[in-house]
């Protein structure tokens, strides 16, 4: 976070950990994007109710999941070498 | 015996169990066992103050008119939460660093601690969640009856139970929401008890969900079928899908009692991790049961049957009597636990906003002095819960308890939403004004009112006339169509519109306005949070630190603010209790006072003290100056110039500490000679009489009692001085035992008389066993008393004693009711000869201090000056046990 002249290549753990903090920070972009697919099924026709809930609890499970695994990844002790 | 019959057994024991809850939480912390309350489980579960009873009754009743989209009140804040990393985090990094009691105050210090701002927020938080509290009580009352056999109960019939039920709430909350006077304190009891209710509120509705898609349903598969078969809308809405799913991801971030659980009573940053899926799931298990209990009770209850109600009638209608009752206990947990949460963060806004800054201005100039601020800041908070809810309550009897309130919902999140350009603008942009906060608060709450609130009380505000025409027949100021924007949702249009219009305002008048010093400072903290760095400055000049004591002692109590003012002394390498007044440690103060009454009420109090504001441009420059940014770049090299000085600094101190010692040894030896020279100059002059014959008797007597007293005078110097030098090359042996403490204040108080002395003391606290040299410890008080015998200028001197007890040590202070000591001479009273004023008066060498430090330092102890007591007073530390002289030694 500090601006500061950072180095170009960074050991492989500190490397690693940036990147899960950038998909922490994509995430939520995921789930906007997923949570706007209901506007787009049809009125008429198209999936059931059944079908439609299912696919949106779903994708919300989905999405929980994958914040879980994230949290739990970066809740490991940070790399000595951090930043 | 049914249920039914225990509805009110059951409502009156679940709240009982509430306060019991509360009460042994709170005393888990206080013995310090209470580490898991404050674990990231308890902090997931406390955020599901956001389902209150409007989402545990009314998303059913919401899946039955619209179909999936209720699923949108939930889909926002899990945004949010998965979105923790952008928002969340730094909110709540922010509210640690700067002490944050509440959303209002949180706005009002970021733009320059202003005191306008953050009641303008608060009157918008009272307005929004006013109508919300009023909602509670509705499903409170009603799920009351319906349980209780009375499926359409009239309004006045419910009015008893609601009464009772808001003023329990408020007892509740008063009797665990208003014990810390610090509001960025943690509530444990109001905490834990919400996050049972959490757990109640969960388990009720997934048992409700279990039984209906199980029993009623007949299993998933036939539940799945009959779902696409029954009448629910499947499509949604494009509009509402999206503006709702917004909205209520703002609201989760703005409502008062959402700020307060998920960012004010954060214990741990990493407790947002854990909750970033945690809470997510929770919302996700709040909802998955929503459609097929939906779905059933539009299939078996008659047409006429209230959506709302379906929770609590679907049982009851299958002969399920205690499942309906633990319905009815998962919405009265959803009820209470917003309502209580809702009430204590609106009353500490109301306090620190509105009724502290309006009573500080009322009692003039030397409020922060003189008044009684703790007490006043308590007893507004108190009186503020009791008419938040008051009001909820008047409210709800003046909307007759209609379907209106059911509306209310979301009406009250576009209100509340209106902060968040300000909040949003104010962490992540730097470059925002409070004019610009309060251009865009004030357009966003016009909006709002015009287009959603006033309307949302039907005819009775806004004409029919208006509402279809327009005012004055100007048809672009139509409040659902502003703009000729027609044809949009009213809740969306409203949303949309008053947000845009709002952020509008606050970015065109930042641009245009100049911020104050103030606020560029605290928008450079905010934005850069996570960037702040130690800064340092010149001494600010001007503040008066005992005068900074006394205010804080009466904020903070004597003993917090004590520790706070000793910590900084030390940290700044000084003796006692008063630090210099660097902006580093008025910052830090006005940041612990903020904790207190809120950021713009210390900011006033400090500068009432101090005469002028806590920060001024020097400050400014030289603690965020936008230039150190520059000079971040070159750190590594102003890291090791830093070390050099502090190297060089060393070196200087130590000099001149060296040059003083060399000093005060010429001086002390001048000193000697001259006291030693006194008395032998008149021993020598009355002997010389005495030599000569012609002298009567009685006057011989006379002459040789005056020898006598000189000679005895010569004694005690010398006995004290060989004391002294003794005590200083440590070669005194300590005949420790146990003792009493009271016993030794006896002691002294005999051997230094107390004639005309009023002497307070109090036995309970001074029964305290000690292990240490009592002979010694007699000396110290016993000069002490002596020293207020002889200084002590009050007409009728008093003496007290204070003694509490610290851990290890035990602390005496000795104060007396006279004028105290001057801060210059504050300095040199425990040096050697030291004597203030009178010397004819004292009648001593002007040892006793000096001896008694020297005491109380072989003890293990110590004795310091206590400013800001009223009088003269002296803090004497003493360990419980001293160590053995060969312990103590092998420690050094």
């Amino acid at each position: 976070m500090v601006r500061r002249a950072s180095p170009i290549f960074l050991e492989r753990r500190s490397y690693r950990r940036r990147r899960l903090v950038d998909a922490v920070r994509l995430l939520p972009f995921a789930g906007i994007a997923f949570f706007a697919v209901p506007i787009l099924w049809p009125v008429q026709g198209g999936p059931s109710l059944a079908g439609r809930t299912a696919a949106l609890f779903g994708g919300w499970i989905i999405l929980i999941l994958g914040a879980a695994m994230l949290a739990r990844a970066l809740g490991r002790p940070p790399p000595a070498g951090e930043d | 015996m049914t249920a039914q019959s225990f509805v009110v057994p059951a409502a009156l024991g679940y709240g009982a169990l509430l306060f019991a809850i509360a009460a042994l939480a709170e005393a888990r912390a206080r013995q310090g066992r209470a580490r898991w309350l404050r674990g990231p489980w308890v902090y997931t579960l406390s955020l599901s103050v956001y389902c209150t009873a409007w989402t545990f009754y009314g998303a059913v009743g919401y899946a039955a008119r619209s179909g999936l989209e209720f699923a949108t009140i939930y889909l926002g804040p899990t945004l949010v939460m998965i979105g923790w990393w952008w928002g969340l985090r730094k909110l709540v990094r922010i509210a640690r660093v700067q002490r944050i009691t509440s959303i209002a105050d949180l706005v009002s210090s970021r733009f320059g601690k202003s005191g306008p701002l953050g009641a303008g927020v608060t009157l918008l938080a009272l307005v929004g969640t006013m109508p919300y509290i009023a909602l509670q009580l509705q499903s409170l009352t009603v799920s009351f009856a319906v349980l209780g056999g009375d499926p359409r109960p009239a309004f006045e019939d419910l009015q008893a139970f609601a009464l009772w039920a808001a003023a329990g709430l408020a007892l509740f909350t008063i009797l665990f929401g208003t014990r810390a006077l610090d509001a960025s304190e943690r509530h444990h009891g109001v905490v834990t008890a919400i996050a049972v209710e959490a757990i109640v509120k969960l388990v009720a509705l997934v048992a409700v969900g279990l039984f209906v898609t199980f029993e009623v349903l007949g299993g998933p598969g036939p539940a799945m079928a009959r779902i696409s078969a029954s009448d629910l809308p499947a499509a949604v809405a494009p509009g509402r899908w999206v503006g709702i799913m917004a909205l209520a991801a703002a609201a989760f971030l703005t409502l008062p009692r959402m700020f307060h659980v998920a960012v004010v009573e954060n214990a741990d940053e990493g407790h947002l991790r854990t909750a970033s899926w945690a809470f997510p799931l929770y919302l996700f298990a709040m909802s998955l049961f929503v459609v097929p209990i939906a779905v059933a009770g539009l299939e078996a209850l008659p047409p006429d049957a209230n959506p709302d109600l379906f929770v609590l009638t679907l049982p009851m209608a299958a002969g399920r009597e205690w499942l309906a009752l633990l319905a009815f206990l998962g919405g009265f947990s959803a009820a209470t636990s917003m309502v209580i949460v809702a009430a204590l963060a609106l009353a500490t806004m109301v306090s620190n906003h509105i009724v502290v800054p309006m009573w500080l201005w009322s009692q003039g100039g030397g409020a922060a002095l003189s008044g009684d601020v703790r007490r006043t800041t308590v007893l507004s908070r108190r009186v503020a819960i009791g008419a938040v809810l008051l009001l909820g309550w008047a409210y709800w009897r003046a909307s007759d308890g209609g379907e209106a309130l059911a509306a209310i919902g979301l009406v009250s999140f576009v209100g509340v939403a209106q902060i968040l350009p300000a909040l949003l603008g104010g962490i992540f942009w730097r470059g925002g004004t409070r004019w610009g906060a309060a251009a865009g608060l004030v357009t966003g709450f016009a909006v709002w009112s015009w287009t959603l609130f006033l309307p949302s009380f039907g005819d009775g505000i806004v004409p029919a006339a208006v509402m279809v025409d327009g005012p004055f027949a100007m048809g672009w100021l139509r409040p659902t169509s502003l703009f000729g924007l027609s044809g949009m949702d009213p809740v969306v249009h409203a949303f949309v519109l008053s947000m845009l219009l709002n952020s509008f305002a606050f970015v065109a008048v930042s641009l245009v306005t100049f911020p104050t010093p103030l606020e560029r400072l605290q928008g450079a903290a905010f934005t850069g949070v996570f960037e702040s760095r130690a800064s340092g400055a010149d001494d600010a000049r001007g503040a008066d630190p005992e005068a900074l004591m006394v205010m804080a002692q009466r904020l903070l109590g004597p003993g917090r603010a004590q520790a706070f003012f000793r910590g900084w002394a030390a940290r700044q390498g000084q003796d006692g209790y008063l630090p210099d007044p660097t902006p580093e440690f008025l910052m830090a103060l006005e940041r612990e006072l903020a904790g207190s009454v809120g950021g713009a009420t210390a900011d006033a109090m400090m500068a009432q003290v101090m005469g002028r504001r806590a920060i001024s441009v020097a400050d400014l420059v030289a603690v965020a100056d936008e230039t150190a940014q520059v000079l971040e770049q070159s750190h590594a090299l102003q890291l090791k110039t830093e070390e050099a000085e502090r190297a060089a600094r060393g070196l200087r101190d130590a000099n001149a500490a060296l040059t003083r010692l060399a000093r005060q040894k010429d001086a002390f030896l001048g000193q000697i000679s001259h006291e030693l020279r006194t008395p032998m100059t008149s021993i020598r002059a009355f002997a010389d009489i005495l030599m000569s014959n012609d002298l009567s008797d009685a006057e011989r007597a006379r002459y040789a009692g005056t020898v006598h007293d000189e000679a005895m005078r010569l004694t005690r110097l010398l006995d004290d001085l060989l004391d002294l030098s003794v005590l200083e090359n440590g070669q005194v042996r300590l005949n420790l035992a146990e003792a009493r403490l009271d016993a030794v204040i006896d002691r002294a108080l005999l051997a230094a008389g107390t004639h005309g002395l009023a002497v307070r003391r109090d036995p309970v606290d001074e029964r305290v066993t000690l292990f240490t040299d009592a002979d010694r410890l007699v000396q110290v008080f016993a000069n002490l008393v002596t020293n207020v015998r002889k200084y002590c200028d009050a007409e009728s001197p008093e003496l007290r004693f204070e003694v509490r007890r610290r851990d290890a040590e035990v602390l005496v202070d000795v104060v007396d009711n006279g004028t105290g000591i001057a801060p210059a001479d504050r300095t040199v009273i425990f040096e050697k000869f030291a004597r203030l004023g009178d010397h004819a008066a004292a009648g001593g060498a002007g040892l006793g201090l000096a001896i008694s430090r020297e005491i109380m330092e072989r003890l293990g102890g110590g004795i310091a000056y206590l400013p800001g007591q009223g009088g003269t007073a002296f803090r004497v530390r003493l360990p419980r046990r001293v160590a053995p002289a060969g312990h103590r030694e092998a420690a050094e």
